[in-house]
């Protein structure tokens, strides 16, 4: 029984079948990447995990507990499960140190000395301390990026969604953010990316999944995927990126 | 032959360097202009000098008014001086600098017309008030109606104020409610969504006055005893609540539905309820966002507090009115609207104040 049991997700929007029986297992501390062109499925599919989404058809498991369909506790599920989004998503009308507490505190139930203890940790640990009092129009793209990640590890969390969190960033921004996720990673927390970063990819994924028209097409080890692809479609995309200039 | 078909040979033709544009004409106009408004005011100023019957007071307003009126002969007479340094440099080749001072010669001609334009209005609306030997003026603004009704006009517009604060802080809290309700997700929330649309819908639909006529005069006829023993005041609240809590709430929706879905996304993926989320995010952003056309809101319902004189309730334009009928003269019921301008004015100065402050704060600065 693997961590995080995606079994034959379906999920349509209307008549539009945006993923179209989706089968992934993640095992604890694993890092899987989903790669694949816009639009086929990668942010849907963390989304569904998460709840944000509510799929038709197939389920989801983690550590064995069914978390779809009817009768889930959807608040005690996403307290084991964060997602970090690509538009960072801080709450503007709070300071940086408020946005990182607000979950803790009113969910958690952690008190707010803990609370503040533990987010001004956090806030260290990835250079933000500093901005402690601010608020998030006053960051950078990658700096506010850095304490939405801080916001979702506050929690505690035992699974990461990560949606494209550095395609909204300057490419000099871009470099930060991964390091964190890098350190996440070498942790061993188990996530499960969405990411255009090839590179990254490479270097970070335990296993990495090739997303097509709502499907896994293809998957394997990082090296497997990106040095050997077997679907023409995954050469394709792959060849795309090379000329785009990003692996 | 180009290398690339996405650059062709045939550019844009290099252009010819443009002559300065022309000033006289432009400065010639501001002249008539300057004239005519020196010209009216004079007269609106002796108008006033005369109803006054040369009284030091109107006469040294006159005076300023006509000076005032003088300056727009300043950036006309620069306009001038541009017009001619214009030519001679053009006459030297100087075809820059001359492009340059006419530029500045052709901005001073317009500043000068800016000044004019409204100085003619000034000068337009003091002669109308002097008109018909002072008709309007003694109509609207004489003195003596206002000292007498003075003491007892202000003491009842305290009343004005009285309803329209407790009602706003009623509608501030109904109108939020009201709006939540008409947003409960789901078919549970079906049935309370219907009632929170009609109650909008039906009370945006009655006319104010409406409303007011029958809630304070019918709520007592019904007998209920909770009723009966209410003061006329009270009623009045009501009826301005029931109708503003309608308007307010749908200032608060659009206020919601305007804080973009990724905020509610990102509140329910950090495990916060919905009811958490609509507290801690969704309502304190929305609350920012609306808070000019709120005010909006309650300028009018300030405003509407005037309505009440329909259901005899002792407020401001109700003795005026009283006074006015007295005295044959409307001066009391302007006073009324000198209250009503005096409140308004620092209310809409207070509210650009916090927009900005909220966000000079979100800037950092």
């Amino acid at each position: 029984m693997a961590f995080l049991e995606i079994d034959d997700v379906h999920k349509s929007y209307g008549h539009h079948e945006v993923l179209k029986g989706v089968t992934l297992n993640v095992e604890r501390h694993e890092v899987v990447c989903l790669i694949g062109a816009s639009g086929s499925g990668k942010s849907t599919l963390l989304r569904c995990v998460n709840a944000l989404e509510e799929i038709q058809q197939g389920e989801i498991r983690i550590e064995g507990d069914t978390v779809t369909g009817a009768g889930v506790d959807l608040n005690a599920l996403r307290r084991d499960v964060g997602i970090v989004f690509q538009s960072y998503n801080l709450f503007p009308h709070m300071s940086v140190l408020d946005n990182v507490m607000l979950a803790p505190i009113r969910v958690g139930g952690v008190n707010r000395r803990a609370a503040l203890e533990r987010a001004e940790r956090l806030l260290e640990s990835v250079g933000m301390q500093d901005k402690a009092k601010s608020y998030p129009d006053m960051l950078s793209g990658g700096q506010q990026q850095r304490v939405a990640i801080v916001r979702a590890l506050a929690m505690q969390p035992r699974v990461m969604l990560l949606d494209e969190i550095t395609a909204a960033l300057d490419p000099e921004l871009v470099g930060d953010v991964l390091e964190i996720v890098r350190e996440l990673a070498h942790g061993g927390l188990t996530m499960l990316l969405a990411t255009h970063e090839m590179g990254f990819a490479k270097e970070v994924a335990s296993q990495v999944c090739f997303l097509d028209a709502g499907q896994i097409l293809e998957r394997g080890s990082a090296q497997q995927i990106f040095e050997d692809p077997q679907e023409p479609r995954t050469q394709q995309f792959l060849s795309r990126v090379v000329k785009s200039g990003r692996l | 032959m180009s290398a690339s078909s996405l650059v062709t040979e045939e550019l844009q033709p290099s252009p010819s360097p443009s002559p300065p544009r022309p000033v006289y004409r432009l400065a010639v106009v501001a002249l008539v202009l300057a004239a005519a408004v020196t010209a009216v005011m004079i007269k609106g100023a002796l108008m006033l000098r005369d109803y006054n019957h040369d009284g030091w007071l109107a006469t040294t307003i006159g005076v300023v008014l006509v000076v005032l009126s003088l300056y727009a002969w300043v950036p006309c007479a620069r306009a001038f001086v541009g017009a001619r340094e214009r030519g001679a440099l053009l006459a030297q080749g100087e075809l820059v600098p001359s492009r340059r001072v006419a530029a500045r010669a052709r901005e001073e001609a317009n500043i000068s017309m800016g000044y004019a334009a409204a100085g003619l209005i000034v000068a337009g609306l003091l002669i109308f008030l002097f008109a018909n030997s002072g008709g309007v003026a003694s109509t609207f603004f004489a003195i003596d109606p206002i000292k007498q009704s003075f003491h007892q006009v202000i003491h009842a517009f305290w009343t004005n104020i009285w309803v329209a604060c407790v009602s706003e802080v009623l509608v501030l809290l109904l109108g939020l409610l009201v709006a939540i309700v008409r947003m409960l997700p789901g078919r549970a929330g079906m049935p309370l969504r219907m009632i929170a649309i009609v109650y909008c819908d039906v009370f945006r639909a009655i006319p104010a006055i409406v409303v007011i006529f029958l809630i304070v005069f019918g709520l007592p006829l019904t007998g209920v005893h909770f009723f009966v023993t209410m003061s006329t005041t009270w009623l009045g609240i009501i009826a301005l609540t029931l109708t503003y809590t309608a308007y307010v709430s749908e200032v608060y929706r659009a206020g919601l539905a305007s804080i973009h879905p990724s905020q509610s996304a990102a509140a329910r993926s950090l495990g916060l309820g919905y009811v958490q989320t609509l507290r801690t995010v969704l309502v304190p952003q929305a609350v920012r966002r609306v808070i000019p056309p709120l005010l909006n809101d309650f300028i009018s319902l300030q405003k509407d507090t005037a309505l009440l004189s329909t259901a005899a309730i002792a407020e401001a334009l109700l003795v005026s009115k009283l006074w006015e009928s007295q005295l044959f003269n409307l001066s009391p019921v302007v006073l009324v609207a000198a209250f009503f301008i005096i409140i308004t004015i620092p209310q809409a100065r207070f509210v650009d104040y916090l927009i900005d402050r909220d966000a000079a704060r979100r800037a950092g600065k």
